[in-house]
């Protein structure tokens, strides 16, 4: 019996989610995977990872700061965004947000402190004017240095490292659990999406952190920290295997079962969302970047510039994939109509104040940002890399 | 008195004068009318519980209750608070379900050219839940069941997060593009409190939408509970409607 034939509720012929919700678990994601970098080496003390930990906590903090702007932008009424935290309602699960975000919030500022201080106590000496005053408000007018406060600085930092890491994956696999929990959508609702959302955000964070440091080094010619590449570059292997297996069999179980579901979502797959996930999700970009990474972690006889070069092409190609993996959830799933027998259509348009042009702009920003943090917080460490 | 002997003079003079009169009059009659507000405290609310039948079988596709409530409700162009489908099977089998501009302007054109062995509407709107998806996953509380059984927004509290959209399985809300908060049917909220029924119902022709307190044992509505098999919109999802169909079709979901 026939049974698909394009209907969609009236009301769905309006995309209620549009592309600002596809940015916000996409930061989010770089958030919590940049995080996560750092505290592999100030917790687990991996030493290899030494040069770019505190790159990976500023980056993480950078784009913190812009993760609520697209929401703003996308709430109806964003000047009552405070609700959520006067009135939240804890049967929502989104009601647990801004608590979350805050928290984290305050730990990766106290976390970036604490690494900062007596760097900030340096700068403090040496500046004058209001440049001195400004840090000395930083630096909460104290200026000691000596073994004692090295000792305190360092255990804060693993404190709230080690702290921060099950936050990180709170508030992204809270993000995944947002829409997981929706009974009503057909593609979102799986236990299994809050997971995926964890190991994507591992591999967002991961591919940004090599992608910003090769071409940071690059252009700045410096020198490249070889054992930090390679080493995140294979844990960049391992995740995307972990999270593009996941995403696989999630779909392979829906398609074994065949329920009711399966009878519209294989139309999704093959119609809709055939470009977007098929081909560039799934194929370009997940199968792209496998390969690469594998003749690069695998076959340790390669010329180490194309090497590196191998590696920063399937960070931006992981990047991608990311993105296209948070359009296809957030986009795909509404796409579906929950009458079962349609789909709807949704182009965000270039100019609107929810579209395109607007969306590369707030994914740029924080790059921006980080450009300047730069020169707040060196997070290279110029003198081992001038070595050159 | 022969109407053709009055001059055209006269005649105007009349109609004006008597008009005016109908006009002070109905005025008078109006200022004078005491509009007594009812303010109906919590436990009086208890008493009731609203619930809504759809008799899928008298409902002709008229689209009325549509227009009833788009001008009742204000609803903006291309959003619905509540809609019409048909649902037609030819000889083959073969389903074609359809909601032109939420038969608003009723049904055109039918979808099969001939052969139609089958074919039905059904009414939609908010089925008011008991377990609403909807009321669950509000982060501000915006959305809530009034004491009497009806799922109500409070528009002066919502964050226009859209959570609730993508909550309701039935499709039944929407951002208002205007206003920027959620909206959907409030079983006419404004009416049903001073003892009216909402618009949609008065407006049914065939009266294949019914309306009343499931707290009541001898109101209408429990009788035809009680006496018609009716069945559920995805029930297999939990949220307990309390809109309940009679003569529904496996086809509708
Ligand atoms: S039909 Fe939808 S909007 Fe209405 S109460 Fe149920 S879940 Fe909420
Ligand atoms: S749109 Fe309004 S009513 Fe709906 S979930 Fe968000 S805050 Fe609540």
């Amino acid at each position: 019996m026939e049974s698909f034939n394009g209907f969609v509720f009236p009301n769905e012929l309006h995309i209620t989610w549009t592309v600002m919700i596809v940015l916000y678990p996409y930061i989010t994601g770089m958030v919590a995977g940049a995080f996560i970098v750092s505290s592999f080496y100030h917790v687990f003390g991996m030493e290899k990872l030494k040069p770019i930990a505190k790159y990976a906590l500023v980056s993480s903090f950078a784009f913190l700061c812009f993760a609520t702007v697209p929401l703003l932008n996308h709430l109806g009424r964003p000047t009552r965004a405070f609700n959520i935290l006067l009135t939240p309602n804890f049967n929502s699960a989104m009601s647990g947000f801004g608590f979350v975000y805050m928290t984290y919030m305050v730990i990766v500022v106290l976390e970036i402190w604490f690494s900062y201080r007596e760097e900030f106590i340096k700068r403090y000496h040496q500046s004058d004017g209001i440049v001195k005053f400004i840090y000395s408000i930083i630096i909460l007018r104290n200026t000691n240095v000596n073994e004692n406060t090295h000792k305190y600085d360092k255990k804060m930092i693993v404190f709230l490292g080690g702290l921060g890491i099950p936050i990180a994956c709170i508030l992204h696999g809270y993000v995944g659990f947002l829409f997981g929990s929706i009974k009503a959508n057909l593609w979102w609702s799986t236990p299994l999406m809050f997971i995926i959302f964890i190991f994507s955000a591992i591999v967002s964070g991961l591919a940004v952190l090599i992608f910003l440091y090769l071409f940071v080094h690059w252009r700045r010619k410096l020198k490249i920290n070889q054992d930090s590449i390679d080493l995140m570059s294979k844990w960049l292997w391992g995740f995307m295997i972990i999270a593009v297996t996941l995403e696989l069999m999630e779909i392979l179980s829906i398609s074994y079962e065949r329920t009711e579901k399966w009878a519209i979502l294989q139309h999704l797959i093959n119609g809709k969302l055939k470009v977007s996930y098929l081909y560039l999700q799934i194929g370009l970009f997940s199968i792209g970047p496998f390969i690469l990474l594998s003749i690069t972690t695998l076959y340790k006889r390669l010329n180490v510039n194309f090497r590196n070069f191998l590696i920063w092409l399937s960070s931006g190609m992981l990047l991608l994939q990311v993105l296209f993996m948070r359009w296809n959830v957030v986009i795909g799933g509404q796409l579906v109509s929950k009458s079962m027998r349609g789909f709807t259509e949704y182009f965000p348009g270039f100019m609107d104040r929810e579209g395109l042009i607007v969306s590369f702009l707030l994914i740029l920003t924080p790059f921006i940002l980080l450009r300047a943090f730069d020169k707040l917080f060196p997070f290279f460490d110029k003198e081992q890399a001038l070595n050159k | 008195m022969n109407i053709e002997n009055i001059d055209r003079r006269r005649f105007l003079q009349l109609g004006l004068l008597s008009s005016s009169g109908v006009l002070v009059g109905s005025l008078y009659a109006f200022s004078n009318r005491e509009v007594k507000k009812e303010f109906k405290t919590y436990d009086d609310l208890r008493h009731y519980d609203w619930g809504y039948v759809v008799d899928t079988t008298r409902c002709i596709g008229c689209g009325s209750c549509v227009r009833a409530c788009k001008i009742e409700n204000n609803v903006p162009d291309t959003f619905f608070r509540t809609w019409v489908e048909r649902y037609e099977i030819n000889k083959n089998d073969v389903v074609r379900v359809d909601s032109p501009n939420g038969a608003l302007e009723s049904f055109q054109n039918n979808n099969f050219e001939k052969d139609v062995e089958k074919a039905f509407f059904v009414p939609k709107l908010c089925n008011h839940c008991i377990n609403s998806a909807c009321t669950q996953v509000c982060p501000v509380g915006a959305s809530f069941h009034s004491p009497d059984g009806v799922v109500l927004i409070d528009k002066e509290h919502c964050v226009g997060c859209g959570y609730c959209v993508q909550a309701c399985p039935y499709g039944c809300r929407y951002i208002d593009p205007v206003k920027g908060t959620a909206d959907k049917c409030t079983l006419c909220y404004h009416r049903i409190q001073h003892g009216e029924a909402p618009a949609c119902v008065n407006a049914c022709p065939r009266n294949a939408r019914i309306f009343g307190n499931l707290k009541d044992p001898k109101s209408k509505i429990r009788k035809i509970l009680h006496q018609r098999r009716y069945g559920l919109l995805k029930p297999d999802l939990g949220t307990n409607p309390k809109c309940y169909y009679i003569g529904l079709d496996r086809e509708v979901k």
